[in-house]
């Protein structure tokens, strides 16, 4: 058991990285990455979110939306668990840890459109639908995808650092010259996916 | 009828969703594999674009303003289910190349976009033109990037072989189809398009110092 939930994270994290292999949430992505300390922030609000809206999500489908047959409205049952979640979250940090709140302020309501909450979820569902002992590995499947999509954009934001002080052709400058440069951390990423378990 | 044309050239090239406004990247980066998922991808978009955004313009004075923005997800999220259906009942194919990217739609930042940006403050007839303009726009981006990937990365146009048949001995780049091969690729292309911009820019700059 420990050793599937173990795998389960080393793919998420490395394998099948978010945003290197699977493309899910590449908007903050690029949006966030100019700096390393607020992708931090970013990336630390996104694992807490997606990990607890992983759980949440997968409890409801199990729990509520199969045994009522409800099946088809996953994608809309599961966005407004999220949005409510990112609601609670805001509302807690504000008044518990007010300091993290106003580091993160901007961007806590930017993680209900990240298409990698949304993402974990429904393959959570999808691909480990059924019982509870399934529940651990859907958890630990989202928190490791958080991970590496916090793992991701800390490590860009380092290479974006460098870019700043490059001259590229005036076409290339801002998004594009950072797309190539997300291609070339992607060629470095592609590696992982020849280890198979 | 002016209006309308504007508010569509406005929303499909003047304010391109993918080029100019960089939304989007998401599905524009994962479904580019062919350009006829990408055009598949571009049409259900428009879909959803065109029916949220005539709906949220229609309630745009009865949603309160603290909950517009989850009231226009539940919006949205409706629609996309709805075309999910649809596609999944009708063209299977399409469903599994596309896969999880259309239920992905719900939160598609240009469909949020376009609510918050022009469908809660315009009529319904020129939210569903703007729709159908970023729509459009959404469309062309991903059936330009679709083409350029799966002409290079698998040397067919549509699933034809052209590449070799127009140049002996050539072999496809697989790196133009894996996940690396999608950020370069729209990386090329959007730096293109803003080659393209400046130039016609100046080019205007140029005519009005003539007159």
């Amino acid at each position: 058991m420990i050793t599937k939930l173990l795998l389960i994270l080393f793919t998420a994290i490395f394998i099948e990285n978010y945003i290197f292999s699977k493309f899910y949430g590449v908007c903050p992505f690029l949006g966030v990455s100019k700096d390393p300390a607020t992708a931090v922030g970013m990336g630390l609000a996104v694992t807490g979110v997606m990990t607890v809206s992983g759980a949440a999500t997968w409890l409801l489908y199990r729990f509520v939306l199969v045994p009522f047959g409800l099946t088809y409205l996953d994608t809309l049952a599961f966005i407004l668990v999220i949005a409510a979640l990112v609601q609670a979250l805001e509302l807690f940090l504000k008044k518990m840890i007010p300091s993290l709140y106003r580091a993160l302020g901007i961007y806590l309501p930017l993680i209900t459109t990240n298409c990698a909450v949304l993402g974990a979820a429904l393959t959570g569902i999808s691909d480990f639908e059924g019982t509870l002992e399934h529940f651990a590995s859907a958890v630990v499947y989202s928190f490791g995808s958080a991970l590496g999509f916090l793992f991701a954009i800390v490590l860009f934001a380092g290479v974006r650092k460098r870019l700043e002080s490059a001259l590229p052709p005036k076409a290339f400058q801002g998004i594009p010259l950072a797309l190539i440069s997300a291609g070339l951390v992607a060629i470095a990423f592609s590696g992982f996916s020849g280890m198979r378990f | 009828m002016k209006k309308y044309l504007e508010i569509l050239k406005d929303a499909a090239i003047t304010k391109n969703p993918t080029f100019v406004q960089l939304l989007g990247m998401c599905p524009t980066l994962a479904v580019t594999t062919s350009l006829l998922n990408g055009l598949s991808m571009g049409v259900a978009v428009t879909v959803v674009l065109i029916c949220s955004g005539t709906i949220i313009s229609l309630l745009r004075r009865l949603i309160p303003d603290s909950v517009r923005i989850a009231s226009y997800i539940v919006i949205i999220s409706a629609f996309v289910t709805a075309v999910q259906l649809v596609i999944r009942a009708y063209l299977p194919a399409v469903d599994a190349a596309l896969g999880i990217f259309i239920p992905l739609i719900v939160v598609n930042c240009i469909v949020l976009g376009r609510a918050e940006a022009f469908a809660s403050k315009h009529t319904p007839g020129e939210a569903a033109v703007d729709g159908l303009g970023s729509g459009l726009g959404f469309t062309v981006a991903l059936a330009l990037v679709g083409f350029v990937r799966e002409f290079l990365g698998s040397g067919t146009i549509l699933g034809g072989t052209p590449l070799e048949l127009a140049i002996p001995f050539a072999k496809p780049m697989l790196f133009f189809v894996l996940p690396a091969g999608a950020f370069v690729t729209l990386g090329f292309v959007i730096a293109a398009v803003n080659a393209l911009r400046r130039a016609s820019e100046k080019r205007r700059f140029e005519k009005e110092k003539k007159l």
